[in-house]
């Protein structure tokens, strides 16, 4: 039992980067009408936000210390961030521990801002156009910003820790009435969890519960009617390509720490997530979300050695298989419209 | 009765004459047996194969650097390197065999087809007379293949897999880099020396031809120490998070885990399970402890502060104190202003290898490469006195035992070496299991 509620943790961390990159490809499917194969690199930027406010914080001064030798026999150049030399040990060390956190507040204009000029610079002019132009133009696309970011920060992963007071793990079974030391789950993957739950729960209030919510669905559902009403909504849909920028950015920036962030992390959760996507109907929100974290703890479940010797490299395949299942009986996807992938 | 008289100019005469016999039959065969890529000019082109794209691109920068500057050197530019050191004195700094050393480089992309079609390329578009690089053992054993067809040397950079110099071996390869069966001899002993005898050891293993053979060697290893094996879990190469493979981990009765993982789904790994406290649980009464086979000063700094205090084994490592390594450390270290890593230290040693057996053996022949490197016994380069021995082309040398440094005083500062495991330790006999089934062939020059 132990196993299959720790299974279900992973599933569900898993599934909660799943969900933020679907819903954010399903907010720019649903309201543009374009499939974002750049959405990856947009997870990945999030993640390098994280690290560049790390740097930016760790902007040092460099004195030689004498006492010690460096690798060439050289008096040792020792660093010193201004951060530190500001505002004392205590709190400049704590504000450096605390970098990832910071980044949020960093990531979202830059992500909107990122969001913003690719949109206006470049996806607007493919609107019109078909699917595998688009598929086309934003996959070179995240080849690209690969690349930029491969030249600035090198192709090693760079590591970027959480705060102290979230690294290690927690007794999860003793809040559940489990023997101690039975389900130990790391903080910060909980961490992840909550916050993308928040992040989700905030994207879903804000397009119901707002004005601009409304116009958005309205858009979604009639784009021209919309337009008829004398509303700007291609305004209001480069928004939303901002927004779901910074939510693929912000998923990015929290699991930096879960795993160290390399310029080709954001290929590695694309294709998964348009999976994600399909299996939970295109253009449907709550699909994406729904089908981020079902498909995330299927993942984790096939890893189980009881499954696999069974069925030897089923963890390799399970997205896969379950994606041709569904849609091969329900091409619309789990929660899709009726008549989007259909025909 | 003739007299025989003899007298000066007979003798010259004469002389000059068992001289020309005697050469005829060399000057015959040098001029009948061509070989493929003969340097015609005054250059001769070496071609070397590394990442420079994909996940070990820094590797593969780390390793053209050390490959230019060994090129330098056998130019006679800089301040000579590991020339100075080596223990054969026929390089002169005068390029090979009096020629100007010159390179190309392709990109293997750490992807076996890719690596072959740059190889493939510089050999056949650049004249390139020897291949040298790279950073996976899938990509060596391709890239072998394919110098061993075409008629080239091959000397292999980065590669730990046993199959390289085991089922996969070439004549025309040769590989300077230590293997996943001597990582195992190495550090089984440090590893019941440090964590005892008595421990149950749960593995999880990257699904390809090196994660396979590095399970097995550390298994047997330790086992052979006492250990017991709980569980082998092969990952997929692909994997980013290893959270489900490391969940059961925590309550299957082991208390030590292996991570026969390398590049980033080491660094991912090794991230992974210290997250989830397992370098904080005890277990069976005992300290749970984490073990990294095979380290790279790269990996090593991409995982942070999580290899800290955690074992594992290189080739070498640029704190090492012997001449050879600080005149590598030294010139390395002032033309690119960082210390070299052990992949860099592998391809730059090949580079000057491959050099010094062409000078020896008077031609560019592969054939005659190959001879000379064969059974060749040298010191000065690193390792102390290595053997490649001439049955499967595997360099013998000392191996290091490693750790993580627990408190690091600057960001080179990842690693610090635990034992120089002596050669003897780590040696075995060609026939050996683990590396059967393969036959070096003959040599092909590509005439």
């Amino acid at each position: 039992m132990d196993a299959i509620i720790l299974q279900i943790l992973n599933g569900l961390d898993k599934g909660s980067a799943y969900a933020m990159i679907a819903l954010g490809l399903t907010l720019i499917f649903g309201t543009l009408g374009v499939v974002n194969f750049a959405h990856g690199a947009l997870f990945m930027l999030g993640a390098f936000c994280a690290v560049t406010l790390q740097r930016l914080l760790s902007l040092s001064y460099t004195v030689e210390d004498p006492t010690q030798k460096d690798f060439l026999g050289n008096p040792l150049k020792v660093d010193t961030p201004y951060i530190v030399s500001w505002f004392g040990d205590s709190a400049g060390n704590a504000i450096l521990n605390w970098s990832v956190p910071l980044a949020i507040l960093f990531a979202i204009p830059v992500m909107l801002l990122i969001g913003y000029v690719m949109e206006r610079g470049l996806i607007k002019h493919f609107y019109k156009r078909p699917h595998a132009d688009q598929i086309l133009v934003t996959f070179g696309l995240a080849i690209v910003i690969q690349e930029i970011v491969k030249y600035f920060y090198g192709a090693n992963p760079i590591p970027t820790p959480a705060p102290d007071v979230f690294r290690g793990s927690v007794d999860f079974g003793v809040m559940i009435g489990f023997a101690p030391n039975e389900i130990i789950y790391p903080y910060w993957r909980l961490v992840y969890f909550f916050f993308s739950a928040a992040i989700i729960g905030a994207v879903f209030a804000f397009l119901r519960f707002t004005t601009f919510g409304m116009v958005v669905r309205a858009g979604m559902a009639d784009r021209e009617t919309v337009g008829l009403l004398g509303i700007n909504i291609d305004k209001r849909f480069t928004i939303m390509f901002g927004i779901a920028a910074a939510v693929a950015g912000l998923a990015g920036v929290m699991y930096a720490p879960i795993n160290s962030p390399n310029y080709h992390m954001g290929m590695d959760f694309l294709v998964l997530s348009f999976v994600v996507v399909v299996v939970g109907g295109m253009g449907s929100l709550p699909g994406a979300v729904l089908a981020g974290f079902l498909l995330g703890v299927l993942e984790s479940f096939a890893s189980m050695n009881e499954i696999k010797s069974v069925l030897p490299g089923i963890d390799q395949i399970i997205i896969y298989l379950v994606a041709i299942i569904i849609l091969l009986t329900r091409p619309r996807g789990l929660m899709g419209r009726r008549g989007v992938m259909e025909e | 009765m003739t007299k025989f008289q003899v007298n000066r100019r007979t003798l010259i005469k004469s002389g000059a004459a068992i001289g020309a016999g005697l050469a005829l039959p060399t000057i015959f065969t040098s001029s009948a047996r061509a070989y493929l890529n003969e340097p015609k000019g005054d250059t001769v082109v070496l071609g070397f194969n590394v990442p420079q794209t994909g996940p070990y691109a820094d590797e593969g920068l780390d390793e053209l650097r050390a490959q230019e500057l060994a090129v330098q050197h056998l130019n006679g530019e800089g301040d000579g390197g590991m020339l100075n050191t080596f223990s054969s004195k026929v390089l002169k700094g005068n390029g090979i065999l009096g020629k100007k050393v010159t390179f190309v480089s392709g990109d293997t992309q750490t992807k076996s087809d890719a690596a072959r079609a740059s190889a493939k390329s510089m050999i056949e578009k650049d004249g390139a007379i020897m291949i040298n690089g790279g950073s996976s053992s899938g990509v060596a054993v391709a890239v072998q293949g394919l110098c061993q067809e075409a008629g080239v040397i091959f000397m292999a950079g980065l590669t730990h897999s046993n199959d390289t110099t085991g089922k996969d071996k070439k004549r025309n390869g040769f590989r300077h880099f230590f293997n996943a069966y001597m990582s195992g001899q190495a550090l089984a002993p440090v590893l019941a020396k440090a964590y005892g005898s008595d421990r149950r050891a749960y593995h999880l293993t990257a699904d390809y031809t090196w994660g396979w053979t590095q399970q097995e060697s550390i298994a047997k290893a330790t086992e052979a120490m006492g250990w017991e094996t709980v569980n082998n879990v092969l990952t997929p190469l692909a994997a980013t998070d290893f959270s489900s493979y490391i969940a059961p981990v925590l309550n299957s009765g082991a208390d030590v885990l292996v991570l026969n993982h390398y590049g980033g789904n080491m660094v991912n790994s090794l991230t992974n399970a210290v997250q989830f406290g397992l370098r904080d649980k005890t277990v069976n009464g005992k300290q749970f402890e984490i073990v990294v086979p095979l380290y790279s000063e790269l990996m090593a700094a991409g995982a942070g502060a999580n290899v800290r205090g955690v074992f594992g084994s290189m080739n070498w490592n640029w704190q090492l104190q012997d001449e050879g390594s600080k005149a590598f450390v030294k010139s390395f270290g002032e033309k690119y202003g960082r210390p070299p890593s052990n992949s860099a230290h592998t391809c730059y040693v090949q580079t000057l290898l491959y050099a010094d057996a062409v000078e020896r053996a008077g031609t560019f022949d592969p054939c005659g490469v190959v001879e000379a490197l064969e059974g060749f016994e040298f010191d000065g380069l690193g390792n102390g006195p290595t053997l490649y021995r001439a049955e499967d082309h595997q360099c013998f040398k000392d191996v290091l035992v490693m750790k993580g440094t627990e408190n690091p005083t600057n960001e080179y500062d990842t690693l610090e070496i635990v034992e120089v495991t002596p050669r003897a330790q780590v040696e075995y006999a060609p026939d050996h299991p683990m590396f059967a089934g393969g036959d070096l062939g003959q040599c092909n020059s590509g005439a």
